[in-house]
């Protein structure tokens, strides 16, 4: 390969690395703030302006803690959980298409670079087969602590994410038969014009792929690996220090990732409504290399504007849903959203055959309508006072 | 000795990393059956899938590779992890290791290994050698493949399916709970 495209994809690379561990560690901050915003409370604001260095000393009190591992827990496999945990969770964010290309000469030669660590053409399966590994981090740590809270937390985990993959697969096979490719790039390029987002297309698809998103990362209202009422601290319960860092860091790395991932399948990626009359007028303006490069930047920033929402949307379901029961968890994944989402393949299959693409409309107003029905014949609930002694 | 050197000397940096790539393998499968806690035998065995998806890239077939590390590592070693985490949560299980089962698996494991040997001897002369030049770059990749299992292995693929559906009904049938039968 051509040196110095190498070297730009190591610069990719890197930045992509240090965006992903700088919003992970905003997150944590942003997380605060949004709950203390929906608490009507003012959050952490004594650190720096606005409490911004909140993140930096909350580091440092990690590192500084004492690093503390139970005499009956199996020290090595102690130390490997929270390395699994965090090396998946920053695997993942290497396939992801943060925007098109940037064009640029060098040595006489013109190059153009995709903005993208690497680009695949298994990229989807590339992101599942990591986030399927991502459980076990907390399994071994969960096992390793010699600790009954921990490990059923940790089975916990295993159960829920074995669970709910299945469902995320499915509701994927969808989109992969729209588009008829596994790799993001090929995905994103499909949502060029808005009515054609994936979120229009497969409405069905993308609630499933959501909720499952929120099970998989550990995300309330599916957070019961961690659930403080019955299990302590869940699977980190014995951790301390930065090994308890980084289970926490590696959710927030998680959950970048799925905002990122679902912005990518169903948002439209980097595309925005009219973005070729922005595009087209940028490279009249500033010419073909200079435009393109602006062009590229804005849908950058675009496709980063997307990823907030998602992160936002993830806290503000955390600080407004209560918990699942299990029961209640695994019913919804198997009973409701296995079903659901091979019925939404079907129906995307017969839509592809007779060339309609927004086929699974039917599956979500036949549910729609049904959902009224049942409303409608339930028995009236009316309420009795209660009687006084 | 200086024949090694040379050997080593002609490598390219793929055989490089197909020797290093198999030390690890060899090395993880070795654990999987030293190991005295069997968590780590599951363990071993994880990195040992993950050493052969490594193998699978360096074949050019891509999409097995990620399929191998979906499937076997990150689900069927999960539901492994889970049981052994459950059954094992005591003392090792020392009942099982008498020296007839010992005997029992050194004879099997040989004539496994003496099988493959064998096979290997006598057909490694009719393997096709790839030509480097006419080698097709997208031989391994997931178009062809699904291109492949959808017309000339459409009868075996099929076959497959109705084998796991199969499986599946079975599983739910020998898990489903009969009346009177107590919850756990």
């Amino acid at each position: 390969m051509d040196l110095t495209i190498l070297s730009t994809k190591g610069i990719i690379i890197l930045v992509v690395f240090g965006i992903t561990l700088l919003i992970a560690m905003y997150s944590t901050y942003a997380e605060r703030k949004v709950a203390a915003f929906l608490q009507d409370r003012i959050g952490p604001n004594r650190a720096g302006p606005w409490g911004l260095l909140q993140p930096v000393a909350d580091a440092g009190k990690m590192f500084f803690k004492e690093d503390f591992i139970p005499s009956q827990a199996s020290k090595w496999l102690f130390i490997l959980g929270p390395c699994l945990a965090i090396l998946t969770a920053l695997m993942s964010s290497a396939v992801i298409p943060f925007g098109d290309t940037i064009r640029f000469s060098w040595d006489s030669k013109n190059y153009e670079v995709a903005v993208q660590a690497i680009e695949i053409n298994i990229g989807v399966l590339y992101i599942f087969g990591v986030v399927s590994l991502g459980v076990y981090g907390i399994m071994v740590g969960g096992w390793a602590s010699n600790n009954k809270f921990s490990l059923l937390g940790a089975i916990r985990a295993a159960s829920q994410n074995i669970s709910y993959e299945i469902a995320l697969g499915l509701s994927l096979i969808a989109i992969l038969m729209m588009t008829g490719s596994l790799s993001l790039r090929a995905i994103i390029d499909e949502q060029a014009s808005f009515f054609e987002w994936n979120v229009f297309t497969q409405p069905l698809g993308f609630i499933i792929f959501l909720t499952c998103a929120f099970a998989e990362c550990n995300r309330t209202p599916f957070d019961l690996p961690e659930c403080e009422t019955e299990l302590v601290g869940g699977y980190h319960t014995e951790y301390s220090s930065m090994k308890l860092g980084f289970y926490l860091f590696a959710e927030y790395i998680n959950m970048f990732v799925s905002s990122a991932f679902i912005s990518a399948l169903y948002f439209g990626g980097f595309h925005y409504p009219f973005m070729d009359l922005v595009s087209g007028a940028l490279e009249n303006s500033l010419g073909a290399v200079a435009g393109h490069n602006v062009a590229t930047l804005i849908g950058v920033v675009v496709f980063f504007g997307k990823i907030f929402f998602f992160i936002f949307f993830f806290m503000w379901v955390r600080w407004t849903l209560p918990r699942f029961r299990y029961d209640q968890l695994m019913n919804l994944g198997w009973k409701t959203f296995i079903p659901l989402s091979i019925l939404n393949v079907v129906i995307t299959g017969a839509g592809l055959l007779f060339n309609f693409k927004y086929s699974t409309w039917l599956i979500a107003i036949v549910m729609i309508v049904l959902a009224v029905m049942s409303s409608a014949r339930a028995p009236k609930r009316t309420v009795v006072p209660q009687q006084t002694v | 000795m200086t024949e090694t050197i040379t050997f080593f000397k002609t490598l390219t940096p793929t055989g490089y990393l197909f020797l290093a790539l198999t030390a690890l393998t060899l090395l993880s499968a070795i654990s999987v059956v030293t190991a005295r806690n069997p968590i780590y035998s599951v363990l071993g065995l994880i990195a040992t899938f993950f050493c052969l998806s490594g193998h699978y890239i360096l074949l050019n077939a891509q999409f097995l590779a990620a399929v191998n590390i979906i499937v076997y590592a990150g689900a069927i070693m999960v539901l492994f992890l889970f049981t052994i985490m459950f059954l094992n949560l005591r003392k090792e299980d020392e009942e099982s290791k008498t020296n007839l089962t010992k005997m029992a698996s050194v004879v099997v494991g040989g004539i496994l290994m003496v099988m493959l040997i064998t096979i290997f001897r006598a057909k490694s002369a009719q393997v096709p050698v790839v030509n480097a030049t006419t080698f097709d770059a997208k031989t391994g990749l997931v178009e062809n493949l699904g291109n492949l299992l959808y017309s000339d292995y459409i009868l075996p693929f099929e076959l497959a399916s109705v084998l796991f559906l199969v499986a599946m009904v079975g599983a739910v049938m020998l898990g489903k709970r009969e009346a009177g039968d107590r919850h756990f």
